[in-house]
């Protein structure tokens, strides 16, 4: 027996974190943020009143008292009485039982229509999404409080008809949010692995598209109650509602039309309405905050852009002969939930003229925070805390010295080239731009310029290169051009931030030929950032590893690759996958080709 | 012995766009056979139709001519209900470990899906998924947690665990290891092997790395512009390949040498060279 139950005991753990989703994690930081809390508390209190009316109202909400029509608020009626004499805190109270109920009403039915036609519309796509689009148009043409004045005549002042079709009116705000996001989760790979993973397109819908789609539809689903809320009193301020059951449009009405005998009465509706709205529309705000946290997971603290304050060693001080560059007892730390975290942890680094350093380490080493250090590119969120960057007589970490040498005698070639040119300009605008502006060429000269460095950099045809557009040319191509506006200048230093990455080898091959050529010829120094060690052994003079943040060993090339006396490099050499493990083929392979070969 | 194919693909023709005349034909008559238990390597640059090949073995790409066959039952064009069936053998694990886990589920949710799905119930799927979890070598507590708590190399165990759950006879890996740091990428290729070793499931195994492949394949088959233009074993492709594209491509992988990397560029500087 007491196997048994040990083994349900630790069953039913195991089931409590499987149905664990993210959402009570959402929820519990959702009662941190200040405007969620408040809007929740608010919203549950006005609730609980509203269901238990009944036993909270101090009078019956449709008892008139003759005696006292128009009362002002005294100890029996707290908020004094109505044009027919009946106690206004009451009806609020049981008006809020009626208005939230057919808030939930329309927004119920708007959500029935335009989750699921949009899931279906988003997810299968073809005739029915083009029919539903053409729907959803023609409703968000209709003018909503004509149409309901209209159903009014024809159904009746029926409170809970008009909040069904307004519901109805209100549905292409869920089908279009829903539309949306399904079209963009259906190329998810995460969808297409449960796919793979033999799932009906029901489970596929319901767990993983629906997941996706899941915060965007709470959020509207809050803001669509609050601008339902207001409808409502708007329909009952007009006139329009259901004159039989007490709602706050109701005793807004009524407010109204006694506002010169009995000026206060508006006040009371008007303060619930307006409160509910706003703490509506405020859980929405909060809840789109805290569910956009758990995907972006850790953003910096906002808008602490903090003066840097840098301790220096020492003032600039000559640096040696053949030193471009040097960066020393560097700490850069970002700002999280715990204080700082710190990626780069005092470095100390040299880059001789005419050299090509290689700076290696795996993602989150630290390497690129540098490299943005140097280039004066930190995010606003970044803070220095210590150390120097020398170039040449230059103190990099001072913003108006940076930008002076920044795009003249430093440059810089990104890891994404096509992604790093605006697709909405020809190449050669692009290249003539920071000729005119940094370097005051006219624009014939510019232009004369970009066709010669486009040739340089091994563009067969410049011509038709330089009015091309981004989209029109390939990655390796795009590259070229970059490394073509990087040298326009003749620069000093190069920075390449992962420069052939995203390229393909034979790619990469060609364009790590280019740059060694450049170097050579124009005798530039160029910081290569990169993880892969081939292109290290490729082009590097000298080399230093980094890891979490340090420096752990630096040196020229063939002294780092040969004999490495950190035991992390030694360990990233020993991670390589070796070129002469092969695996032999498993069986002696059978009489037929097993391998049928194409043409 | 080993006779009939696990997976037949026959003078495959995949092409893209709806009109005549914007038509890309990304799969141009390609044909390979994987055997049980095997690795056959798919190597070959961004626009080759290595991943095309891949999805299109999933029933993930529209296939114009030709055939898939899977122990010898024509799959190429299955309707829905038998493609659901056919996951219990063929799986799936692709290159982002970020973008094929969903966010807002657990491992545990992530992993006994796939089993639920293929009909086993609750109390064996979890005692699954502690198996599997055990053999792709995360620690027996990850089932509670979310993808975003792991790391790239850990997202992508879970992805393999994922594959494996419903044991299935074959495996296309789409660039599996490309998105991880080096030292990782060693660890995953021999977790790989590992499990290979263990329950000989075969693997279609995409990449663009010659040095992975090579790693983990028995056959290689080299893809250019949409056709295979060289294969065989792992050995003679990736080392001696008589191709002139597979030569290119081996002596443009930099090799982390500095004395090999230096002959590789002079051997590759007597090739004809070839425009980007």
């Amino acid at each position: 027996m007491k196997d048994a139950r040990l083994v349900t005991g630790h069953v039913s753990t195991v089931d409590q974190a499987h149905a664990a989703s993210s959402r009570p994690r959402v929820f519990r930081r959702l009662l941190r943020n200040p405007a969620g809390l408040a809007s929740l508390i608010f919203l549950v209190v006005i609730s609980l009143a509203a269901v238990f009316a009944p036993l909270i109202m101090p009078h019956d909400p449709a008892t008139i008292d003759i005696h006292a029509v128009l009362a002002s608020p005294d100890a029996t009626h707290w908020l004094g009485t109505d044009g027919s004499g009946r106690d206004v805190l009451s009806r609020l109270i049981a008006g809020g039982l009626v208005s939230l109920t057919a808030a939930a009403l329309a927004v119920g039915v708007a959500a029935a229509i335009g989750i699921p036609s949009g899931l279906i519309a988003g997810y299968y796509g073809g005739f029915f999404a083009d029919g539903a689009t053409w729907i959803v148009n023609l409703l968000m043409a209709l003018p909503g409080i004509v149409v309901l004045l209209a159903v009014r005549s024809v159904l009746g002042p029926s409170l809970w008809i008009s909040m069904a079709i307004f519901g109805i009116l209100m549905s292409p705000a869920f089908f279009r949010l829903v539309y949306a996001a399904v079209r963009s989760a259906r190329s998810e790979l995460f969808v297409e692995a449960a796919m793979v993973s033999g799932l009906r397109d029901s489970a596929i819908i319901a767990r993983h598209v629906l997941g996706a789609v899941r915060g965007p539809i709470i959020v509207q689903t809050a803001i669509l109650a609050s601008i339902t809320l207001a409808i409502q009193a708007g329909l009952g301020f007009l006139g329009f509602d259901d004159s039989t059951v007490p709602s706050w449009g109701g005793v807004l009405t009524d407010a109204f039309a006694n506002i010169y005998r009995q000026p206060q009465l508006i006040i009371w509706p008007s303060i619930i309405i307006a409160l509910t709205s706003v703490a509506f529309a405020l859980l929405g705000n909060a809840l789109r905050d805290e569910l956009g946290r758990t995907t972006t997971r850790r953003r910096g603290a906002k808008g602490q852009v903090e003066q840097t304050s840098v301790t220096r060693s020492a003032s600039l001080t000559p640096l040696e002969p053949g030193v471009l560059l040097r960066v020393a007892g560097l700490r850069i730390g970002y700002p999280n939930s715990d204080g700082m975290a710190e990626v780069v942890r005092g470095i100390d680094l040299e880059i001789t003229r005419g050299s090509v350093h290689g700076l290696i380490g795996e993602s989150g080493s630290g390497k690129t925070q540098t490299a943005w250090a140097i280039l004066g590119l930190l995010p606003s969120t970044a803070r220095v805390f210590a150390g120097s960057i020398q170039f040449d007589d230059v103190d990099l970490l001072d913003r108006s010295a940076v930008s002076g040498v920044r795009g003249r005698r430093i440059a810089y070639i990104p890891q994404e080239p096509i992604s790093n040119l605006d697709p909405s300009f020809t190449v050669g605008s692009q290249l003539i731009e920071p000729l005119r502006s940094v370097l005051r060429m006219s624009k014939r000269q510019a232009i004369a310029r970009s066709l010669e460095l486009l040739a340089r950099v091994g563009i067969s045809d410049p011509e038709r290169t330089f009015h091309s557009y981004p989209h029109e040319i390939s990655g390796g191509m795009a590259q070229r051009v970059l490394i073509a506006g990087a040298v326009a200048s003749n620069p000093d230093l190069l920075i390449a931030d992962e420069p052939t990455t995203a390229l393909d080898v034979t790619v990469q091959a060609e364009v790590l030929d280019l740059l060694r050529e450049i170097q050579q010829d124009s005798g530039l120094s160029i910081l290569l950032v990169t993880h892969n060690l081939g292109v290290v052994a490729d082009i590097c003079d000298h080399v230093s590893v980094m890891k979490t943040g340090q420096i752990v060993e630096t040196g020229p090339v063939e002294q780092i690759f040969n004999h490495p006396s950190h035991e992390y490099t030694r360990e990233l050499f020993g991670s390589l996958i070796d070129e002469d493990d092969v695996r032999p083929t498993p069986e002696p392979s059978p009489s037929r080709s097993d391998l049928a070969v194409t043409r | 012995m080993m006779g009939e194919p696990l997976l037949r693909i026959n003078d495959l023709v995949v092409e893209f766009g709806r009109s005549r005349w914007s038509r890309f034909r990304a799969l141009d008559s390609v044909s390979l056979d994987i055997h049980p238990g095997e690795t056959v390597g798919l190597v070959g640059e961004s626009g080759s139709g290595k991943t095309t090949l891949g999805r299109a073995v999933l029933g993930l790409a529209p296939v114009t001519a030709g055939t898939v066959a899977f122990e010898g039952r024509d799959i190429t064009r299955l309707p829905r209900r038998a493609r659901r069936e056919l996951a219990n053998d063929i799986q799936v694990v692709f290159q982002d470990p970020y973008g094929s886990l969903s966010s807002t589920m657990s491992v545990q949710e992530i992993l006994t899906e796939p089993l639920r799905a293929s009909g086993i119930g609750r109390s064996d799927s979890i005692q699954r998924v502690r198996t599997l979890l055990d053999q792709v070598g995360l620690p027996a507590n990850s089932g509670q947690r979310y993808p975003n708590e792991f790391s790239g190399g850990q997202r992508q165990r879970i992805a393999i665990a994922r594959a494996l759950a419903i044991r299935p006879r074959l495996i296309v890996c789409d660039e599996p290891v490309s998105a991880l740091d080096l030292s990782t990428q060693a660890r995953v290729l021999d977790l790989l092997r590992q499990i290979q070793d263990d329950t000989g499931v075969a693997y279609l195994f995409v990449s663009h790395d010659l040095a992975v492949v090579r790693h983990l394949s028995h056959r290689v088959a080299v893809m250019y512009r949409g056709q295979i233009v060289e294969s065989g074993n792992a050995s003679t492709v990736t080392r001696t390949p008589s191709n002139p594209y597979t030569q290119r491509l081996l002596l443009s992988s930099p090799i982390p040498d500095l004395n090999r990397q230096r002959e590789r560029r002079m051997s590759r500087s007597m090739l004809q060279p070839q425009s980007a």
